[in-house]
């Protein structure tokens, strides 16, 4: 039986243990060590997933556990993974080592940085294996305030701002869904008793028309992370003026929580409310879709290009969810996994160019692939990624909600499937012009013919989410099969009231 | 049976070759790259050469029609029970002849490659992306599944990236690059949303299913056909959509722009990829879904005037290029325009079915000969240093291997008898001869221009004034390219006289049963008269240094300028792009985005610091303003506690 | 004696208070506020020994307040006066409009 809380502790151990090194190599080497013990667990966790799911285990959640935490207002630990939130646990392991790794030449305050790297991915691991909706929202803060101190302590640029913007809207966001959440737990009555059992929650029948202002409270609560669209503006900023850890971990894991949560919390749980609010959802999201990638189109700041394009790609899993089919929710989900992983490579890549030629700006760079052409490649491999190449997971995503979309005929969503499929158009311009000028064409800059290229650490971090990409690219059934049937639950609570209109 | 482990090889060679190449050989054993790449492919190369005999003499042929087998099918996603993307293997006439075209015209450019790209330090890296593509592009003819097909294709568009952006640190080829990428993705847009249509209503996305599914009558078919959508039908829709991907990938009206530019990749590359092979995939893809294509005439009559409008601007823009590679391409476009236009002017069952026939004829003689020109151009610019035909001319002298070759694969463009091109062409005239006159009207003329500036091209190159070499005296000696680079011209060259004499009218139909075609003499020598005609005026115009080309140029200045500036269809798109596109939509999504969405943050954020400003001043630090309040308060409290309570 | 009641004793110590509550709000110097607080408080004291002889004459309560009072005032005159000299140190005055660094 796969114990689910050490998911939780060795981070926790491994950040307590950062505290009591000595020097920056230990420090580094034990934050390595642990993050490859997590890495190692999380894949732990898939196989012993895969093969107690193999050998006809049905239950919706595996491995679960349960302690009573603050019995008054019924608040437990309650843990538990379906195939989900396996995905997204690796997705946060593979993170977590790459993020590290890229650290290396981190040198101020080393000590304080790996142990806030290390407390956010308890909080992301936390929140995808809780399935009591207060421990989640716990988690869910566990996330949020590290993030804060990582951009305004070693951040760059407008650091400060930007760090407030950050955590003053993902707050925000937080409050919205505690609001939701309160909301939820208050309106839900099993024997007597108000619950933040997630599963018990998602059979409640809560009546429609609570559901009707609960929704809104949960959805753009975690829409907010995820970059919904008139909620996303601290995405440039924020991430651009992150270190680059921050940066992987900010798009590859946090957005991921706000996905995530709509996914799991507020679509599953108030599956009426959804198909009515499902025509907004779909609305925002495909404006997200097509304004972030014209907005991208006019970055110079590589940074800011990958952050407007986190925005666009966000909003493939917003259509994802909000198109209610199956096909398009495995979809979104593929999508969290590989936009994970595509873009903290991504910004890997971009902070690996920013510490060697100290310029982020489209006009001074040039021909890079000629001086590091490890780092080139990286940069064109991830961006290739990013414009959907088969092959590559970004492509397996799309196409999937994609396919999703198109199983509702009428024109509206239509409509919204074929503005979305155009944006991989603007993608290819945005991306193939960035890369067109600061990995190839001829050097800009005569200092730049003595940069070195990438390091064995940065080099091992860069392969891990490569390898990553392809999994998915190559052979994505494995990753397909193993959230499909989790995909049907929620679709099959979705439709409990009757057919997707 | 076939073995399916032999079939299963010929294009896993390629990408076995690719990784072990990409991965381990260019950074261990550079030097030997090229070799590597050349053995796998010249394995993969026997295999469907073993194949294609299998197919069309023991196996293939079940009472006189050639199956379509499935020899091999793994299911890669299965999104429902019905509709499911396969990596799977299809074989029919047309995906083994374009398997044997593939591996071959491939293996000539391996070959040549040896000797092109040789003392060039990327060479490893050169390979890699050859494997690259040729994998791409045997599991785009070899699919059995339409998703699969749209796979291979985005995979052979980015390896076509890669080359064309080969030497990365030009400008224009990095340019050139992004152009190619992005046109045909753009295209490829249409051809996704073609498929998303097309297997919406088939239920479907196996070739074969879909096929059956959307030619017979039944539910399938009256639901895709009355489905309506801006007057037109769901099938019309669904198949111009793909047809647009198909007219991105062969360089049709109006995707064609990124083709001449493309020639900035090396030029065994622009052989391969920009001439033989990928290029024809809008044409295969066509062929693929020639069944479904019957089934919609108006898609049907796109696909043909789409055709012979790029057939005959390509002619004519080629007349007035100068650069030999950019000719060759608008050459490679208005090709391709016949193989549209018949199969858009063919049926489906027996001698309807010419157009069709005569579509993969031409498709497999012009991949011979045309491969074999850039080959040749290749070989020139190798020795010349040079693209213009300008800086050419007397070359016979110095390269008569070379000059003998390209002269075959002029006359077999031009379509002299008995010559490749003349048989494929002849059953495209007559075919359209039968179906529509002005396609044939247009054909004809096109087929003159085509002998016309093939020769310009010849002549300018081979004849006209004597070489004066910018090099200095040692170097002019060597002459001929190295027999690496040989040894395909003449191969090719050969093909080229004999490619002709294949009966494609037994082997590659629309139904897959054969049939007789006739040879009418009265009917060819028309056409064939009027190649030679053209030929003559080249030769006058050209084969000697005169001012006659000079004088008709200017005569018809208005034509000849918009011509040579490509009817100005670069501009257009630039303006598009530039002006509309980041102009009218991208930067006010910028501008909005920072100050609108961005700005609304920032007020409601600065609101709150206003209102705590007004009132932090309150908090003065004084202790008697305090003190003040305090008394104020006091007495408000008991004036108002006096008020309510007495 | 008879004509003195708790009302004119009233009197003198609400005018004693609002003497106080003035002093305290206008005069800018520390030590003078603090004169002025004794005044309040004093006037306080007024008002427990009044109430106490002439509504409650049997007890004491009152007097005890006032003693209470008292102390506490000559301790507090003691803090306040070590905190007013601490602050001229710091600032080198002791006008109470200078001391305002504690704000915001």
């Amino acid at each position: 039986m796969t114990n689910l809380s050490i998911l939780i502790i060795v981070p926790i151990l491994t950040a307590i243990a950062v505290l009591f090194c000595r020097n920056t190599m230990q420090i580094k080497w034990t934050s390595f060590i642990g993050s490859i013990v997590q890495l190692c667990m999380a894949s732990g966790l898939m196989f012993s997933y895969i093969s107690e799911r193999a050998l006809g285990n049905t239950a919706q959640m595996l491995f679960q556990q349960r302690y009573s935490w603050y019995s008054a207002l019924n608040i437990e630990y309650f843990v538990g993974v379906d195939g989900i939130s396996v995905a997204m646990i690796m997705l946060t392991s593979f993170v977590v080592v790459a993020g590290i790794l890229i650290s290396w030449s981190v040198q101020t305050l080393t000590k304080e940085f790996f142990f806030l790297l290390l407390l956010l991915s308890v909080g992301a691991y936390g929140f995808f294996i809780s399935l009591d909706l207060f421990t989640m929202f716990f988690f869910l803060e566990v996330a949020v305030i590290p993030k804060f101190l990582l951009i305004a302590v070693w951040g760059s640029g407008k650091k400060e701002y930007s760090a407030m913007k950050l955590a003053l809207m993902l707050m925000g966001g937080s409050v919205f869904v505690l609001i939701g959440l309160l909301t939820t737990y208050f309106n839900t009555n099993i024997n007597g008793l108000h619950t933040w059992d997630l599963l018990q929650v998602a059979h409640a029948q809560i009546p429609l028309q609570t559901q009707m202002y609960i929704f809104p409270f949960l959805f753009v609560g975690f829409g907010v992370f995820t970059a919904l669209f008139p909620f996303h503006t601290w995405v440039p900023d924020g991430h651009s003026s992150a270190p680059t850890a921050a940066s992987m971990f900010l798009a590859g894991i946090s957005m991921k929580l706000g996905g995530y949560g709509a996914l799991r919390v507020a679509t599953y749980l108030m599956p009426e409310a959804a198909q009515e609010y499902s025509w907004i959802i779909v609305l925002l999201a495909t404006i997200a879709i097509i304004y972030g990638s014209f907005a991208t189109l006019m970055q110079k700041d590589l940074k800011y290009m990958n952050a407007y394009s986190s925005i666009s790609h966000c909003g493939f899993i917003l259509l994802g969810i909000g198109m209610l089919t199956k096909i398009a929710i495995i979809g979104a989900v593929l999508q969290m996994v590989s936009h994970g992983v595509m873009t903290a490579l991504f910004f890997g890549a971009i902070g690996m160019i920013y510490e060697r030629t100290h310029t982020r700006q489209l006009s001074d760079l040039g021909g890079l692939l000629k001086v590091m052409p490890f780092i080139g490649t990286v940069y064109v491999i991830t961006g290739l990624c990013s414009l959907g190449l088969p092959g590559l997971s970004g492509f397996v995503a799309e196409m999937t909600v994609f396919v999703g979309a198109w199983q509702r005929p009428d024109a509206f969503h239509r409509t919204a499937t074929i503005l979305a499929a155009a944006s991989i158009v603007v993608t290819a311009v945005y991306i193939l012009r960035a890369a067109g000028k600061a990995v190839m064409g001829p050097i800009t800059n005569q200092h730049y013919l003595e940069l070195k290229d990438a390091n064995w650490n940065e080099k091992f971090a860069s392969v891990l989410l490569i390898i990553g990409i392809l999994a998915i690219g190559i052979a994505p059934f494995w990753l397909y099969n193993l959230i499909a049937p989790d995909a049907q639950i929620i679709m099959e609570n979705l439709t409990r009231g009757g057919i997707v209109n | 049976m076939l073995s399916q482990n032999y079939i299963a090889l010929i294009p896993l060679l390629p990408i076995i070759s690719f990784l072990f190449i990409g991965l381990i050989g260019r950074a261990y054993f550079p030097k030997f790259c090229g070799l590597i790449g050349t053995l796998s492919l010249l394995i993969s190369f026997s295999l469907s050469a073993i194949l294609a005999y299998q197919f069309f003499f023991e196996i293939g042929k079940v009472n006189g029609v050639y199956q379509k087998i499935i020899a091999l099918k793994y299911t890669w996603l299965q999104f429902t029970p019905n509709i499911a993307i396969d990596m799977g293997i299809l074989l029919d006439p047309i995906s083994v002849m374009m398997i044997v075209i593939v591996t071959f015209i491939s293996l000539m450019v391996h070959i040549y490659s040896l000797g092109y790209m040789h003392g060039d330090h990327r060479i490893s890296t050169y390979y890699t992306f050859l494997s690259l593509f040729t994998f791409s592009m045997l599991g785009l003819v070899l699919s059995s599944n339409i998703f699969q097909i749209y796979i291979f294709w985005e995979l052979v568009g980015v390896s076509s990236f890669l080359l064309i952006g080969y030497y990365y640190d030009k400008p224009s080829a990095v340019a050139a690059s992004k152009k190619a990428f992005i046109v045909t993705r753009f295209a490829d847009l249409g051809f996704l949303l073609g498929i998303l249509v097309l297997s919406y209503y088939s239920e479907t996305l196996d070739f074969q299913t879909l096929i059956q599914r959307l030619t017979t009558n039944g539910t399938y078919l009256s639901g895709i056909a009355t489905a309506s959508f801006l007057g037109a039908s769901a099938l019309t829709w669904g198949l111009m959509l793909v047809f647009m991907g198909g007219a991105g990938k062969s360089a049709m009206l109006p995707f064609h722009i990124w083709l001449p530019d493309a020639m900035e990749g090396p030029t065994p590359v622009s052989a391969l990829i920009h001439a033989a092979t990928m290029v024809v995939a809008g044409v295969y893809l066509v062929a693929r879904l020639f069944p479904v294509f019957v089934m919609c005439p108006i898609a049907l009559d796109i696909v043909a005037y789409v055709g012979i409008i790029s057939s005959l601007f390509a002619a004519i823009i080629a007349c007035t290029q100068t650069d030999i590679k950019r000719v060759l391409a608008y050459s490679t476009m208005s090709q391709i325009g016949f193989m549209m236009f018949a199969l858009g002017v063919s049926g489906y069952a027996g001698e309807e079915g010419t157009g069709f026939m005569a579509s993969m004829f031409h498709l497999f003689t012009h991949a011979i000969f045309k491969a074999l020109l850039f080959l040749g151009a290749g070989s020139v610019i190798h020795y010349v240093h040079s693209n213009d035909m300008k800086d050419m001319g007397g070359l016979r002298k110095m390269m008569p291997i070379t000059h003998i070759t390209f002269l075959l694969a002029c006359l077999a463009i031009a379509g002299i008898p008995p010559f490749a091109g003349f048989f494929s062409k002849e059953e495209i005239l007559t075919a359209c001869f039968h179906a529509n006159k002005f396609i044939f009207g247009a054909a004809v003329l096109t087929a003159g221009l085509t002998a016309f500036y093939m020769f310009r091209l010849y002549f300018n190159i081979f004849w006209n004034k004597d070489f004066k070499s910018h090099h200095t005296h040692e170097e002019h000696h060597h002459g001929e390219a190295p027999k690496s680079m040989l040894f395909p011209l003449m191969i090719l060259a050969g093909l080229s006289v004999i490619a002709g004499f294949v009966p494609f009218n037994k082997f590659v139909t629309a139904d897959g049963a054969g049939f007789e075609t006739e040879f009418h003499l009265g009917f060819a020598i028309g056409p064939v008269l009027l190649a030679i005609a053209a030929i003559l005026l080249a030769w006058k115009m050209y084969a000697k240094e005169n001012s006659m080309s000079d004088n008709v140029s200017n005569s018809i200045k208005g034509l000849y300028t918009s011509a040579y500036r490509k009817f100005y269809f670069d501009e257009i798109y630039l303006f598009i792009t530039q002006k509309i596109l980041f102009n009218l939509i991208g930067r006010p999504a910028a501008w909005v985005d920072k100050n609108i969405f961005d700005g609304l943050m920032n007020l409601i954020a600065s609101i709150t610091e206003t209102v705590s400003g007004s009132i932090k001043t309150y908090q003065s630090g004084k202790a008697q303003d305090y003190a003040i309040y305090f008394f104020a308060g006091t007495l408000g409290f008991v004036l108002l506690f006096i008020y309510l309570w007495i | 004696m008879e004509n003195i009641g708790l009302t004119h004793i009233l009197f003198v110590s609400t005018t004693l208070f609002f003497i106080g509550v003035y002093g305290f709000l206008t005069r800018k110097n520390m030590i003078t506020m603090l004169m002025a607080i004794e005044l309040i408080l004093n006037s306080i004291n007024m008002n427990f020994v009044a109430f106490n002889k002439f509504l409650y004459a049997d007890k004491l309560d009152g007097i005890f307040f006032t003693v209470f009072i008292i102390t506490i005032a000559a301790a507090e005159a003691a803090v306040a006066i070590a905190i007013i000299i601490h602050l001229y140190r710091n600032i080198k005055s002791i006008d109470v409009d200078e001391a305002d660094i504690m704000k915001y």
